[in-house]
């Protein structure tokens, strides 16, 4: 069994005297030990909304959550609030999108390292201190003793980020989500960052649950890619068959988009027409419908179904998905 | 455009921590914005003239403030008064006491109610702060509610006018220095209340909170070490700013007949009370404690405006 099965998530803000809102609708996946699962999309498809219900960082006021997320066989979303409190930061951890809001401001790095040591691990003082040092040191800072005296707003972007997974990972936990851990780095670092996240998940078997929009990371790092879409899955497969058959129009508009070196000089880009819309609602129909080039009247006509149709285990939610037309591709 | 401001930041930094100041923290990253600040110094040294004539008016006074040493030469009621001279530098007031004297010791007087009043509103003021502030963001449902009625009653309490709640409470308490300093503490209870309050919800929403629960520390925790240490700085201004507030308000309650009636113990706001009788003769009399009063207030207002400028968040590198 899966160290984290997801299934069916669904999540809906609800506020008086407005259309509740579905932002996660019905959203299936596992994710093994030593696995990095991506889930990707564009942004307001539901992607960190599903991490903060799996973490339970949701607010408790206006926000129904449906569906079952089993970690190690319990239910994230049915327990108790202090025994997931206990879980967070110990089994379960979370590196955010934005290192330097995430850190405390006023507080030194040494002391929001030792928080967490002193909380799951129980350890106080000197013992504390060391270890901290050498959790900095493990996630490639350097001079770590000195740097644990420092404030976040003396360190750079990348070290910020660094101390961030140096917290997440300081009680080794089972199962880490990072939700766009490299969004808000440059491009050298954000390598540097997903190096270090590959070294983890190989060296503990961590499971890594990777949310982003970039699918260079996705290329990079992940076994396993669910492709987001208004709060569903579109589709669902390993990464390389994904990057080889794209199946679902979105998915297939996602990688054709992609600037490539290789084009012709002056060769408009291909990108998606028209924007996510959240009130289209997947409840009458396809929800990527009206940005879709091959859509027919068919897929106006109830909720598509994820279906295999192209190989095992590549789930695509389409009824006119993109399949190789016969022969007249192979000849050309 | 954000990217370009970090870049910018990050120069700064660097150029920053060559200077050795590496490991400073905000806190002195404020301090070295003060002493840049001409407000600050001017405000500094004008409290610190007064808390050193505060400590030691008393015995460097030429004369004890109670004695009646020129008896002789003022008679009020035909409006003979003796004003500025070498004896008596601020001359004499209407029963022939030395005024310098009486402003030393008064100055004493001035600072304990108002650093007192002061502590009352911050001690006070900033428990019913953090209980509603904790309760409202981490909370839950319930806690949402207890920081409604916290802050409900609050709301009263500042709906009422400062200085008819101070009277109220003085006249229910009786006549004394105690008195002064409790009503105008009890005044200051709700400003300081919201104000933590308010500074402790914004910092709640904050994306250091979320990442903090999500390692799983425990509300008692996140409210000490994460969202209180960041929304104190306000209420540290305020305290500056309330001891201005504090002493004018001592004195107004003083002046109205509220303050500390023993003679022996004179108080800038009696003195001036007392010197309403004899204005149209002496005015000098009104002048000296009234000025010390201003002088004081004005420099706390202009260091807690300074600190204000200092520990705002929005220009914290």
């Amino acid at each position: 069994m899966a160290l984290l099965s997801v299934d069916e998530l669904s999540v809906t803000f609800t506020a008086k005297g407005r259309k509740d809102s579905t932002a996660v609708d019905g959203v299936s996946f596992d994710v093994d030990q030593g696995q990095v699962v991506g889930l990707v999309g564009e942004s307001g498809c539901g992607k960190s909304v599903t991490s903060l219900a799996l973490m339970g960082l949701l607010p408790d006021k206006g926000v129904r959550v449906g569906g079952r997320a089993l970690f190690e066989g319990e239910d994230l979303l049915t327990m108790s609030p202090r025994k997931r409190r206990d879980l967070r930061g110990s089994q379960l951890a979370m590196i955010f999108q934005d290192p330097l809001s995430s850190l405390n401001p006023v507080v030194p790095i040494g002391v929001q390292v030792t928080e967490i040591l002193r909380r799951h691990r129980g350890m106080k003082g000197e013992a504390a201190r060391k270890e901290a040092a050498h959790l900095l040191d493990r996630v490639g800072i350097p001079d770590p003793d000195r740097r644990l005296k420092e404030y976040p707003h003396q360190l750079s972007g990348g070290m910020r980020q660094r101390a961030l997974i140096a917290m997440a990972v300081a009680c080794a936990p089972r199962m880490l989500i990072a939700d766009e851990p490299t969004t808000a780095l440059d491009v050298t670092i954000q390598a540097q960052i997903l190096e270090l996240l590959k070294e983890l998940v190989d060296q503990e078997g961590t499971a890594l649950l990777m949310i982003t929009h970039d699918l260079g990371v996705v290329a990079g790092l992940c076994d396993q890619v669910n492709v987001l879409y208004a709060g569903r899955a579109v589709e669902s497969a390993g990464r390389r068959e994904l990057f080889a058959h794209p199946t679902h129009p979105y998915a297939h508009g996602l990688l054709g988009s992609i600037p490539r070196l290789d084009a012709p000089r002056g060769e408009p880009l291909s990108p998606i027409r028209g924007s996510i819309n959240d009130r289209i609602s997947w409840a009458d129909g396809c929800a990527f419908a009206p940005r879709c080039d091959h859509y027919t009247m068919e897929c106006l006509t109830g909720t598509p179904e994820l279906t295999e149709p192209r190989a095992a285990g590549h789930q695509v939610r389409c009824v006119n998905p993109v399949l190789p037309k016969p022969q007249a591709e192979v000849s050309a | 455009m954000t990217k370009k401001a970090d870049k910018i930041d990050r120069l700064a930094e660097l150029m920053q921590s060559s200077e050795a100041t590496t490991g400073a923290s905000l806190w002195r990253e404020a301090m070295r914005r003060l002493r840049r600040s001409k407000m600050a110094i001017i405000g500094a040294v004008v409290i610190a003239v007064f808390v050193v004539l505060a400590v030691v008016g008393p015995w460097v006074a030429p004369h004890a403030p109670t004695a009646q040493t020129w008896r002789g030469e003022v008679f009020a009621n035909q409006g003979k008064f003796v004003g500025m001279r070498g004896e008596n530098w601020f001359g004499l007031d209407h029963l022939g006491r030395d005024m310098f004297s009486r402003m030393l010791v008064g100055a004493r007087q001035t600072l304990l109610v108002g650093v007192v009043s002061m502590l009352i509103g911050l001690l006070v003021g900033a428990l019913v702060g953090v209980l509603s502030g904790a309760a409202a963001t981490l909370g839950g449902r319930a806690g949402q509610r207890v920081d409604t009625v916290i802050m409900r009653v609050t709301d009263i309490m500042l709906s009422l006018p400062s200085l008819l709640l101070a009277v109220s409470i003085a006249a229910v308490m009786g006549q004394s220095l105690t008195t002064v300093m409790i009503a105008v503490g009890v005044v200051q209870i709700p400003i300081f209340a919201r104000l933590l309050r308010g500074s402790m919800l914004a910092q709640g929403g904050s994306d250091y909170v979320l990442a903090a629960k999500a390692l799983g520390i425990r509300n008692k925790r996140i409210v000490l070490t994460q969202i209180l240490p960041n929304s104190i700085s306000p209420v540290i201004v305020q305290a500056t700013l309330s001891l201005a507030t504090a002493i004018i308000e001592a004195a107004a309650l003083s002046y109205l007949g509220l303050g500390n009636p023993d003679p022996a113990i004179p108080e800038w706001g009696v003195m001036l009370s007392q010197a309403q009788r004899f204005f149209d003769n002496e005015p000098m009399m009104a002048v000296y404690p009234a000025v010390g009063i201003i002088i004081t207030a004005l420099g706390f207002t202009l260091l807690g405006e300074a600190m204000r400028e200092a520990l705002d968040p929005k220009l914290r590198g």
